[in-house]
């Protein structure tokens, strides 16, 4: 039974880390203008199938296609932010919300005209011996992705407390007008927040795709997922997105593992209610308060 | 527009006597009705199943048709959707008139439709995969692709033989993996065959170990997953990574390369059940099925790329209709249903179909080749 338990809990982890890199990318957007990016999955899935056109469909090796795939998929966030969010600015956050939906459908329906509808897969970076740890294992692959969500939410982290440029975002997301007339340039910090979303869900997308395959629309449900962990840890709260993402995978695969396969995805969406009924803000989430 | 009045008027009367006479001259056309999901989620299967009815019946014309009767194809899109299978099945009973139907890609399409057309008294096959289509037995409906219960049918016959009576199943929460996973705990009691662990995953998981870890603490002997799309392939990954030794068995629904391509070398040793369409050209040249199955294959894909069973379906369909229409000697709807029903010994892509009062599918456990993969490509079990 231990060695089960041990199993259950390393699976949790690997899945848990998935969504902790996708939970990563709301939290960005969120941070600079309180608006949830629901094109988040997308970017997940654009850097993935970007990384296999290039490396399978074009033949480049893999240390050229997968920074191309990245700066692709920053690309198509920054044309996001440029030609559909920028021109809504006076717009409310539930507008713009609704406009990223929209350009999540739209976004699904390029990459099925261009890719089909067939499944893809990335080759792992450093083979797929099992690591054995008791009478578990462990896919090399799975470590790339958690030390990838570790170096990614440690940078993440650094930027919004240590430097000018993610000060001046956050700044943005607390009070737009005050930051406009300390001279932020407020559309700028925008721009700069979808691209570094679409740099997250890029790397995400190829380092979580040679384990779990993508097309054209794996980035609803990674982007569903992702989007659970964020408000599970706390909207805005990078550390709180990985936390959410870590945890939401443990309780799938300890559900699955201890209570029934067919209930975990229910069990998993029963302890986010739960959550954000005692703690609407999320687990590590500032209590917003309104001054009057 | 005034002017041009009396004129359309006299074009009109024109292009109607030409018509009138047009049909004199030649034998009314054999009117083939079609409803297929050729757009939408299912347009895997309504794409080639359309290609394939539009390039036979091309063939067919362009070497006189039957009895010097033209085929007519009328065809409707559903998009995969039910209701509108139903509008487009009343439509081509009773606008289009049609003598028979060859469609319903999917089952729900089919099922819905079925009333209808039952109403009507129109003969219809259906290329669709529910074993409730024809069970129970509905006077005017056939369907050609195998059943679910079939492909465990199969799986439980090499298991046997390999003394396997304990097996750990393993199902995707999809309609395709439901199914399997019902007929599959079903059948199992048949061939003395006990389901220790019953496990499932969702559509879109991207990790099963948790589910393969119980598994593994269970005296299962060997593994059956029923699933669709990227679940299997993670499946098989997933069983090598936790270092089962276990045989894993898959469904006929990863019966394509892709699933090779996906689960890689973890895909080594796994056996499936599939339509003998996928090993055409490693079949003995005593099967009486290899040269039908070689001559769909290269010519579906001399003009559109991969060949796939669901296409295959369609070409089954068309030929059972045609001879029976053939045997009938004409077009009577009642007379081509006795003769569809009376179908021996016909040699489709989908196996060698024998139809009776009783069986509206006629097809036995041949039709699924038992193949295991070996250095990444089919091969067949004997």
């Amino acid at each position: 039974m231990t060695d089960q338990i041990l199993q259950f809990l390393l699976t949790g982890v690997t899945v848990g880390a998935t969504y902790a890199l996708v939970a990563l990318g709301f939290a960005i957007i969120y941070n600079a203008s309180d608006v949830v990016n629901f094109a988040q999955g997308e970017f997940v899935m654009i850097g993935a199938m970007s990384a296999i056109a290039l490396s399978a469909g074009h033949g480049l090796p893999m240390w050229l296609s997968l920074p191309l795939a990245v700066l692709v998929t920053v690309g198509v966030g920054l044309l996001l932010q440029r030609f559909a969010i920028a021109p809504a600015r006076g717009a409310s956050v539930v507008t713009t919300i609704i406009i990223t939906i929209g350009a999540s459908i739209f976004l699904r329906g390029v990459a099925l005209l261009l890719w089909g509808k067939d499944i893809f897969a990335l080759p792992p970076f450093s083979g797929e011996r099992p690591i054995h740890i008791g009478e578990a294992t462990l896919l090399p692959q799975n470590l790339w992705v958690m030390g990838g969500a570790g170096v990614m939410v440690l940078g993440v982290h650094w930027f919004f407390n240590h430097t000018i440029l993610g000060k001046a975002i956050l700044a943005c997301s607390c009070n737009r007008t005050a930051a406009h007339l300390v001279g932020i340039n407020v559309g700028m910090m925008m721009l700069i927040a979808y691209g570094l979303s679409a740099f997250l869900g890029a790397m995400a997308g190829i380092l979580v795709t040679p384990i779990t395959f993508t097309s054209y629309d794996a980035g609803v449900m990674l982007g569903l997922k992702g989007f659970s962990a964020a408000i599970l840890g706390g909207m805005g709260n990078p550390m709180g997105a990985v936390a959410g993402g870590l945890l939401l995978g443990l309780i799938e695969s300890l559900s699955a593992g201890l209570i029934s396969s067919g209930y975990k995805d229910a069990i998993g969406f029963i302890i986010l209610l739960l959550v954000l009924f005692f703690r609407p803000s999320g687990l590590f989430g500032r209590t917003s308060s309104e001054r009057v | 527009m005034k002017i041009a009045n009396p004129l359309s008027t006299l074009a009109a009367v024109a292009v109607l006597g030409l018509a009138a006479a047009g049909q004199t001259l030649a034998a009314d056309p054999i009117k083939i009705g079609s409803f297929l999901a050729v757009t939408g989620g299912a347009s895997f299967l309504g794409d080639p199943e359309l290609k394939t009815l539009q390039m036979y019946v091309d063939e067919i014309n362009a070497g006189g048709g039957i009895d010097g009767r033209q085929i007519e194809l009328v065809h409707y899109d559903t998009g995969g959707n039910a209701k509108e299978a139903v509008g487009f099945a009343k439509r081509l009973i009773k606008k289009d008139q049609v003598d028979l139907i060859v469609g319903g890609s999917t089952s729900g399409s089919t099922l819905a439709a079925m009333p209808e057309v039952g109403k009507s008294g129109t003969p219809f096959i259906s290329l669709a995969g529910s074993v409730k289509i024809i069970d129970p037995v509905q006077k005017w409906v056939f369907k050609m692709p195998h059943t679910d219960r079939m492909a465990a049918a199969k799986i439980f016959e090499d298991m046997k033989k390999r003394g396997v009576s304990k097996i750990a199943l393993i199902s995707g929460s999809g309609g395709f993996g439901k199914s399997g996973r019902a007929q599959t705990l079903a059948l199992a009691p048949e061939y003395g065959i006990e389901v220790v662990s019953d496990e499932s995953y969702g559509a879109k998981d991207t990790d099963m170990t948790a589910q393969l870890t119980k598994v593994r603490a269970t005296d299962a002997q060997a593994i059956l997953n029923f699933g669709f799309g990227s679940g299997p392939a993670i499946v098989t990954k997933n069983v090598r990574q936790l270092g089962i030794e276990l045989p894993l068995y898959q469904s006929h629904g990863v019966a394509s390369k892709k699933y090779i391509e996906l689960a890689g070398d973890a895909a080594e040793g796994v056996r499936l059940p599939a339509a003998a369409l996928l090993v055409a050209d490693k079949l003995p040249d005593s099967d009486p099925q290899k040269p039908v199955l070689l001559a769909y294959k290269n010519k579906f894909e001399a003009a559109h790329g991969p060949v796939s069973t669901f296409g295959g379906h369609a070409y089954d369909g068309l030929f059972i209709a045609v001879e029976a229409i053939k045997r009938a000697g004409g077009t009577d709807k009642a007379k081509v249903r006795d003769e569809i029903e009376k179908t021996q010994g016909f040699i489709g892509t989908g196996g060698i179909y024998n139809m009776s009062a009783t069986d509206h599918l006629g097809l036995d456990l041949s039709a699924f080749k038992m193949l295991e993969i070996k250095g990444g490509d089919w091969t067949i079990v004997e």
